[in-house]
C-alpha cells in the first residue's frame, strides 16, 4: 500500500455550479474551513439561469487535497456541477479599482499602464483618479506594481471569474 | 391533494413513509408539531432529553436499517441534538431530525428560544432545511427522507418555525425527489471489478477488511459467500462487527488500534487488501506510511470522496458494495490461500486474545466473555465508549450484522444506553444489551425513565472499574501514572439508582456470581435490568497500538 505521493501546492481554478438560494455560499464555503481547505479566492454570481450561480473559485493545494476538494463539493446537495477548469483551459478576468491622487506624475504612469493592460479611467476629480482594471491576476499584479509608490491611495479587488474556453460536452 | 397544517403535513409525511417510532421532547416552538403528533397512528417516545432521543433514534435504525426520526424544540431542544447528529453523521446513520424553530418573522431577532440551528448542524448533517414557505414542506420531507437513506446515508434536518406549522398546506407528497445536485448512486464499472477480480486471483496473501458499509447496504451475505469462494481471510473495523459471524474459521477478529495481534500481522504482511465499506480510519491504520506496507488495494465504497482520501489505491470502485460484491462473486473462484491461513493460524496460536482469568475478582474480559455465552450470539448488543467498548468488540461474538450498536467515529460516550432502548423498541423480543462504563452511563441515565415506562427489558451491563478507564490506560501508558481527572469517586449506587427508577438491579462483586446474575437478568422481562459488574480496575485493553504507531510497535498483553 502506497500514501500519496508529496506534489507540489498548485492553484486550481474551479467552476461551481450551484442552486440559487439562501444558505449555499455558507455551505460551500464552510466545507472548505471545516475541512482545512484554502481557497484563494471566490466569486459569485447569477447566470443566464436564473435558479443557478456560478461560484468561481481559485482552490490551493496538493493533487490529493484538489481532488478531495471536488469530491467534497460533489457531495454537496445544492452542488449541481463542479468544473475543474484548470484541466479544461479557461478565460479568467478580475475587476481591480485602483484610486490614486490625481497629479502629473500618476497621469503620466497611467497612460502607459493604459496602453499595455485592460484598464481605463471610471471616475476622475480635482483630487482623485480612480482606474478599473479588469484583468488576469497575473496582469492586476503588474499593474499594481507599475503603479505602486506613486499615489495610490486604496485599492478594492474582486476574486476571478472564469469560464471554459470550450463547447459544453452536453 | 388534501389541506392541512404544516404540522399535520409532518405527520401525514411520516405515515407515507412508514415511520415506526418518533423519539422526541415537547417544548414551545414545537407545540403545533406535538400537537398533531397527538393524533398520529405511529408512535411518539417521549425521552428525558433530546440527546436520548437522537441516540434512541441512531440505535433504532442502525437495528432496523430504516430511518430514525426525532421531533424536538428550538434553542436548547435543538443544540441539545448535536451531539447525536454528529454521530449519526460520522457513522453514516440515516435520521431525519425536526427541530422547531421560532415564528419566521422573529428568527434573527435573538427570540426566546432561538438559536442558528441550520448553520449549527451544517457541517454535521448531509443536508438541512430551514422551512420558509408552507407549500415547500411536502417536498421537503420527501427530499429529507430520501437523502437520508440513500448513497452513504447520513442524518437530514429540517428546521421548522411554528408559524408555518399553523398555516395551511395543499398537501401532494411527490413520488420521487428532483434535485439536480442529488446524485444518485451510479452502478460501478464493470471494467474496474474485472481488474479487481484479476487481482483478487492473482494475490497469495489476500486480506479481506470490511467496514459499517457492509452493514449499511445489507451486503453480510455477500462478504460471507465471497471469503467462502475465495478462501481470503477477513478482519472487521469495529463498525463493520457481525458482518462475518464472529465464529466463522475466516474471521481474524477486528483489527486496528485494539484489533487482534493476528488480523494486523496478517494486514500487515497481506499482498492484497480488500477494503469493503471501510475508510482507512486512523484507529484502524494507524501510520498511514507503515500500513500494510506490500500490499495492493482495492478499494470498495458508495462515496467517492472517501476513495483515495487516506491512501492511494490501486484499484477503486465506487458503488454500492452489495451490488460490487455480487458482480465480484461472479468472476472470483478460490485463491490458493492455504500457506497463507497456515501462517495466520500460527500467529493466532502464538498471540491469541487473552486475558488474565485468575482470582475471584471480576475481570472486565470474563464479564463480558459470559454475557455473550449466555445472553448467545443473537443478542443486540450496544456500547457506550472506553475499554468496555474495545473489549465488548473483542469478546461479545455476534452472529450477523445490525446487532452490534456502538460509536464508531466520534466516539460518543452516553450513546448505549439510549441505542439499546431505540434498537429495543424496533425489536421488542430480541435480547438487548448495553455494555457501557460506569464513566459512560452517567452521561444519559436520565432515560431509564424511559425505559421503565415502556417496560422494556433492556439490560445495562455497567464494566464498574471507579475509572475514566480508557483515559486511565492512556494516562497510565503515556503520562506515567498521573490519573488527571479520571477517577469516578462519587459514583452512585447503580443498583439502588435503577430501583429509584423502577428498574431493578444487582451489584456483582465475585467471579462466581457472574454467571447467575446473567441468568437472573434473562428472568426480567417487564422492564430495565442493571447488572453492575464490580470488575478490576486497573485492566488494560489489550493488543494496543498506540495513536499514530504501525503494527511493528503493537503491545500485547504481557
Amino acid at each position: 500500500m502506497a500514501i500519496h505521493d508529496a506534489t507540489p501546492v498548485e492553484s486550481r481554478m474551479l467552476s461551481v455550479l450551484v442552486e440559487n438560494h439562501a444558505g449555499v455560499l455558507s455551505r460551500v464555503v464552510g466545507l472548505f474551513s471545516a475541512r482545512g481547505f484554502n481557497i484563494r479566492s471566490l466569486a459569485v454570481g447569477e447566470t443566464e439561469d436564473p435558479t443557478a450561480s456560478r461560484i468561481t473559485l481559485v482552490a490551493e493545494g496538493d493533487q490529493k487535497t484538489i481532488e478531495q476538494i471536488k469530491k467534497q463539493l460533489n457531495k454537496l446537495l445544492d452542488v449541481i456541477k463542479v468544473q475543474d477548469l484548470s484541466e479544461e483551459g479557461f478565460v479568467d478576468r478580475e475587476l481591480m479599482l485602483v484610486k490614486l491622487r490625481n497629479t502629473p506624475q500618476v497621469k503620466e504612469a497611467l497612460k502607459s499602464v493604459m496602453s499595455q493592460f485592460r484598464a481605463q479611467v471610471a471616475d476622475e476629480n480635482h483630487s482623485l483618479i480612480t482606474l478599473e482594471c479588469t484583468e488576469t491576476r497575473e496582469n492586476a499584479k503588474k499593474i499594481f506594481a507599475l503603479l505602486k509608490g506613486i499615489g495610490i491611495v486604496e485599492i478594492a479587488q474582486t476574486g476571478a471569474v472564469a469560464l471554459s474556453n470550450k463547447l459544453p460536452k452536453n | 391533494m388534501s389541506k392541512m397544517t404544516g404540522a399535520q403535513a409532518v405527520v401525514e409525511a411520516f405515515t407515507r413513509e412508514g415511520v415506526e417510532y418518533v423519539f422526541g421532547l415537547p417544548g414551545g416552538a414545537c407545540l403545533p408539531l406535538f400537537d398533531a403528533l397527538y393524533d398520529a397512528k405511529f408512535k411518539v417516545i417521549l425521552v428525558r432529553h433530546e440527546q436520548g432521543a437522537v441516540h434512541m433514534a441512531e440505535g433504532y435504525a442502525r437495528s432496523t436499517g430504516r430511518p430514525g426520526v426525532v421531533v424536538v424544540t428550538s434553542g436548547p431542544g435543538a443544540t441539545n441534538t448535536v451531539t447525536g447528529i454528529a454521530d449519526a453523521y460520522m457513522d453514516s446513520i440515516p435520521l431525519v431530525v425536526i427541530t422547531g424553530q421560532v415564528k419566521s418573522f422573529l428568527i434573527g431577532n435573538d427570540a426566546f428560544q432561538e438559536a442558528d440551528v441550520t448553520g449549527i448542524t451544517r457541517p454535521i448533517t448531509k443536508h438541512n432545511y430551514l422551512v420558509k414557505n408552507v407549500n415547500d414542506l411536502p417536498r421537503i420531507l420527501k427530499e429529507a427522507f430520501t437523502i437520508a437513506t440513500s448513497g452513504r446515508p447520513g442524518p437530514v434536518l429540517i428546521d421548522f418555525p411554528s408559524d408555518i406549522s399553523l398555516q395551511t398546506v395543499d398537501f401532494e407528497y411527490p413520488s420521487e425527489v428532483s434535485v439536480r445536485g442529488f446524485k444518485p448512486v451510479v452502478e460501478a464499472h464493470s471494467g474496474q471489478i474485472k481488474k479487481a477480480a484479476e487481482l483478487i486471483m492473482a494475490s497469495k496473501r489476500p486480506v479481506v477488511y470490511t467496514g459499517g458499509g457492509v452493514v449499511i447496504s445489507g451486503a453480510a451475505k455477500e462478504l460471507i459467500a465471497f471469503v467462502e469462494k475465495t478462501q481470503a481471510p477477513c478482519t472487521n473495523t469495529l463498525m463493520g462487527l457481525g458482518s462475518v459471524p464472529g465464529t466463522h474459521p475466516l474471521f481474524m477478529g477486528m483489527l486496528g488500534m485494539h484489533g487482534t495481534v493476528f488480523a494486523n500481522r496478517a494486514v500487515h504482511e497481506s499482498d492484497l487488501l480488500i477494503a469493503v465499506g471501510a475508510r482507512f480510519d486512523d484507529r484502524v491504520t494507524g501510520d498511514l506510511k507503515k500500513f500494510a506496507p506490500t500490499a495492493k488495494v482495492i478499494h470498495i465504497d458508495v462515496d467517492p470522496s472517501a476513495i483515495s482520501k487516506n491512501i492511494k489505491v490501486d484499484v477503486p470502485i465506487v458503488g454500492d458494495v452489495k451490488q460490487v460484491l455480487i458482480e465480484l462473486n461472479k468472476l472470483v473462484g478460490k485463491i490458493d490461500t492455504g500457506t497463507w491461513l497456515a501462517d495466520i493460524e500460527k500467529w493466532k496460536k502464538e498471540s491469541p486474545l487473552r486475558y488474565k482469568d485468575d482470582g475471584d475478582l471480576i475481570r472486565p474480559q470474563y464479564a463480558i466473555q459470559r454475557l455473550c455465552d449466555i445472553l448467545g450470539s443473537d443478542a443486540i448488543v450496544s456500547t457506550d465508549v472506553g475499554q468496555h467498548q474495545m473489549w465488548a468488540a473483542q469478546y461479545f461474538k455476534l452472529n450477523g450484522p445490525n446487532q452490534f450498536l456502538t460509536s464508531g467515529g466520534l466516539g460518543t460516550m452516553g450513546y448505549g444506553f439510549p441505542a439499546a432502548i431505540g434498537a429495543q423498541f424496533a425489536f421488542p423480543k430480541k435480547t438487548v444489551v448495553c455494555i457501557s462504563g460506569d464513566g459512560s452511563i452517567q452521561m444519559n441515565i436520565q432515560e431509564m425513565a424511559t425505559a421503565v415506562l415502556h417496560k422494556l427489558p433492556v439490560k445495562i451491563a455497567i464494566i464498574n472499574n471507579n475509572y475514566l478507564g480508557m483515559v486511565r490506560q492512556w494516562q497510565e501508558t503515556f503520562y506515567n501514572h498521573r490519573y488527571s481527572s479520571s477517577t469516578m469517586s462519587g459514583n452512585p449506587d447503580f443498583v439502588a439508582l435503577a430501583k429509584a427508577y423502577g428498574a431493578t438491579g444487582r451489584c456483582v462483586t465475585r467471579k462466581n456470581e457472574v454467571d447467575e446474575a446473567i441468568e437472573w437478568s434473562k428472568t426480567i422481562t417487564d422492564r430495565p435490568c442493571v447488572l453492575d459488574f464490580v470488575v478490576t480496575e486497573e485492566e488494560n485493553v489489550y493488543p494496543m497500538i498506540p495513536a499514530g504507531r504501525s503494527f511493528e510497535e503493537i503491545i500485547d498483553m504481557a
